[in-house]
């Protein structure tokens, strides 16, 4: 079995700060990380690979510096790393970016795709999907817990807004992964002395299977017009009353505020 | 010397900090009060290869470096002195020994149980009347035949003793000799003969199992010796040498642990319509107490880059380890003093910080003996 993670390095930041001149994430002095859902996806294709002797091979997209998510996902025990990265690649919105990301995928073999469910900067829950449709293959997204029959068919437990769903799909197919669903493992000794001295595949846009005008800039329909930090919504309050009395506390609590 | 880190040590220590802070932080204070030994942690420690970082891989270990080794017990000890001794005295204390002075027959055997954190490791130098002065060992090993040692005696003070499965000792074989009589052994747990006593109720670092060993008419296979009859005391030396780094990693670990608590508190605890870290004499403590631990912090790193290139280190070690526990200890009581009443309360951890902290001037060798090494080269 085959399985490719798609993983991308982000700010460790909740409070990410925005430059109010070009609407663009401020990075400098923030430490960055492997975004945490993708972490999760990892972690289960590595039970994957522990329990089905699966192959491992991790990618991203993304500038030179990476490289150190690639590394600390060798050092968790991944088999291969591949970093696509290319000027021609830059000012990609979602949709460039999951063009590009299908183009390699389509240049490789796999069985499952594993992406996270959303990017902590980004935050636009796209890319994984966008991807599975693109290649044309199922998907299953908010992955809670994965099992495999050893042959094609994947068993799957999905979140939903008022439980979970279990649902199977087989292979070749996508997921997307939620952080919460499982606790990564921690990089080994091993992997980590050995980690700078394993190869880090760079690949560039020539290397994938995609037409120019798909990628970048160029393939990019959305463009930013203005981007600001949210302010904080005030935490709600919670009554847990019949019906009628609620309509009384809403009516009220609307007079208070001068809005009626 | 490069001050830096390299790309390894970086991904090492992001590795390190987050296992110390979520596997090994949140047990630290029921370790201590309970005087638990953290088995579950050794087995996580273990899992991710920890017990055998400088064991080179053809002995199952990572062949890593000893700087990363000593990054390790300072990281583990800035949030549990306790965790830090049990792999400090793991590494260096039984791995090494058996690494730098085993037969290829010895090492094969033992070192990949060790390296994989399977069995643990102790060490057993010190006895009642033989601290300081180690060379007054009255633990004796007597040929019987022609290939077994009986060993008569007891060590006291020994680290991981009750949890341990090998043990490097040292025993008499020819008392006429003097230090030169005395001779190491591999034994084994479960050694007719060989027994555990009692455990010490100790000030700080409470979860580390600190006991005797009793041997009764304990037979050992002469194959066990290590290193040559009449060599031990060069072996012990040898050994305490780099078991320095590894408590001036922990003597650091546990200073910078108290640094983190008293910086996060006192921008916190409000006197006088103020945060505390305002006052003039909160920074200027805060700003020696920080320069003292860069400096034991280099002197830590200097000593390990000297042991992993080769070039003579055991006066690094001895400063490493004088100025690490000198700094420990005068770190962790002013970090109390900087927490006021609740600094000495076990609500705060800097009461354990500082508990923890005073061992590291005693043990493989107290302040003094450091003193000692350091002035026999100065005036050598
Ligand atoms: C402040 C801000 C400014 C931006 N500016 C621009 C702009 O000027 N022009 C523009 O076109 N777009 C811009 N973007 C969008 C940006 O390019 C997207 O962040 C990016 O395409 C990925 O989308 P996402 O972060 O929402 O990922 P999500 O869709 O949330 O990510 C889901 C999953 O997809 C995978 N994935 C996502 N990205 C990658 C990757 N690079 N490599 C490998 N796997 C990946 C991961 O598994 C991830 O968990 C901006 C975004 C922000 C927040
Ligand atoms: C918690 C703990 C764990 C330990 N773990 C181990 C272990 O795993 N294995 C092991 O073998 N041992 C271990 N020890 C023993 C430790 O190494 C000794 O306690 C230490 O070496 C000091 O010996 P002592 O206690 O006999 O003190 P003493 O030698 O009696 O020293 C008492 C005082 O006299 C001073 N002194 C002694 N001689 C001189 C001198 N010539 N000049 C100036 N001052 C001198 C000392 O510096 C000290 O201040 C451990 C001890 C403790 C408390």
């Amino acid at each position: 079995m085959n399985i490719i993670v798609c993983i991308k390095q982000v700010p460790d930041t909740t409070e990410v700060k925005i430059n109010p001149q070009t609407g663009t994430l401020i990075r400098e002095g923030v430490p960055s990380i492997m975004n945490p859902d993708d972490k999760g996806g990892l972690e289960f294709a590595l039970q994957l690979k522990d329990k089905f002797n699966a192959h491992v091979t991790v990618i991203t997209m993304g500038l030179p510096q990476a490289d150190a998510i690639l590394r600390e996902a060798l050092a968790m025990g991944v088999d291969r790393a591949i970093l696509l990265t290319d000027r021609k690649l830059g000012g990609a919105d979602t949709l460039a970016t999951s063009n590009a990301i299908a183009g390699a995928l389509r240049t490789l073999e796999y069985d499952l795709v594993v992406a996270g469910r959303q990017a902590i900067d980004g935050d636009t829950a796209q890319v994984g999907p966008q991807i599975a449709e693109h290649l044309d293959i199922p998907q299953v997204s908010y992955l809670e817990d994965i099992d495999f029959d050893g042959n094609k068919t994947f068993t799957l437990r999905k979140q939903t807004d008022d439980g979970y769903q279990v649902l199977q799909m087989d292979a070749p197919c996508l997921v997307t992964v939620l952080a919460s669903a499982v606790k990564p493992r921690y990089m080994n000794m091993r992997g980590i002395v050995e980690a700078y001295q394993r190869e880090v595949e760079v690949w560039g846009a020539d290397r994938i299977d995609v037409a120019e005008d798909k990628i970048g800039k160029a393939g990019s329909p959305t463009s930013v017009m203005k981007a600001f930090p949210k302010s904080l919504k005030p935490a709600g309050a919670t009554f847990e009353v019949s019906a009628e009395e609620a309509v009384d506390i809403i009516v009220e609590k609307l007079k208070e505020r001068h809005i009626i | 010397m490069d001050f830096g880190l390299s790309k390894t040590e970086e991904l090492f220590l992001q590795m390190i900090r987050e296992f110390a802070e979520k596997e090994v932080k949140p047990l630290a204070a029921e370790v201590d009060e309970d005087e638990r030994f953290p088995l579950e942690t050794v087995e996580k420690m273990a899992k991710i290869g920890l017990m055998g970082i400088p064991i080179p891989a053809k002995y199952g270990g990572v062949g890593g470096t000893n700087q990363m080794y000593g990054m390790a017990v300072e990281e583990l000890s800035r949030v549990c002195g306790t965790t830090g001794v049990i792999l400090s005295a793991h590494t260096s204390l039984c791995c090494a020994p058996i690494l730098e002075s085993g037969t290829e027959e010895q090492k094969m055997k033992y070192l990949p149980k060790l390296a994989s954190g399977e069995w643990i490791g102790a060490f057993g130098l010190t006895e009642p009347n033989a601290g300081t002065d180690a060379a007054m060992q009255q633990t004796t090993a007597v040929l019987d035949g022609g290939d077994h040692y009986i060993i008569n005696g007891s060590k006291i003070f020994i680290t991981n003793a009750i949890y341990a499965h090998v043990y490097v000792i040292f025993a008499m074989t020819d008392k006429s000799l003097g230090n030169k009589g005395i001779t190491a052994f591999i034994i084994e747990k479960g050694t007719p003969g060989f027994s555990i006593g009692k455990k010490e109720k100790k000030m700080g670092i409470r979860g580390s199992a600190t006991t005797e060993l009793i041997f009764e008419d304990c037979r050992v296979p002469k194959e066990n010796m290590l290193g040559q009859i009449g060599k031990g005391f060069g072996i012990a030396m040898k050994t305490l040498d780099g078991g320095r780094i590894g408590i001036a990693a922990q003597a650091l670990g546990i200073a910078q642990g108290a640094m983190d608590e008293t910086i996060r508190y006192t921008k916190e605890r409000k006197q006088f319509g103020r945060s505390i870290s305002q006052f003039q004499n909160t920074q200027f403590q805060l700003a020696e107490l920080e320069t003292k631990v860069q400096a034991a912090r280099m002197l830590v790193r200097s000593a390990s880059y000297k042991k992993d290139n080769g070039i003579p280190y055991s006066v690094d070690a001895a400063m490493a380890k004088l100025f690490g526990a000198e700094t420990a200890m005068e770190v962790t009581t002013k970090a109390v003093q900087l927490h006021g009443g609740y600094g000495y309360t076990r609500e705060y951890p800097v009461e354990r910080m500082m508990r923890d902290a005073k061992i590291t001037e005693i043990y493989e060798g107290t302040s003094e003996v450091q003193k000692m090494v350091i002035a026999a080269k100065l005036l050598k």
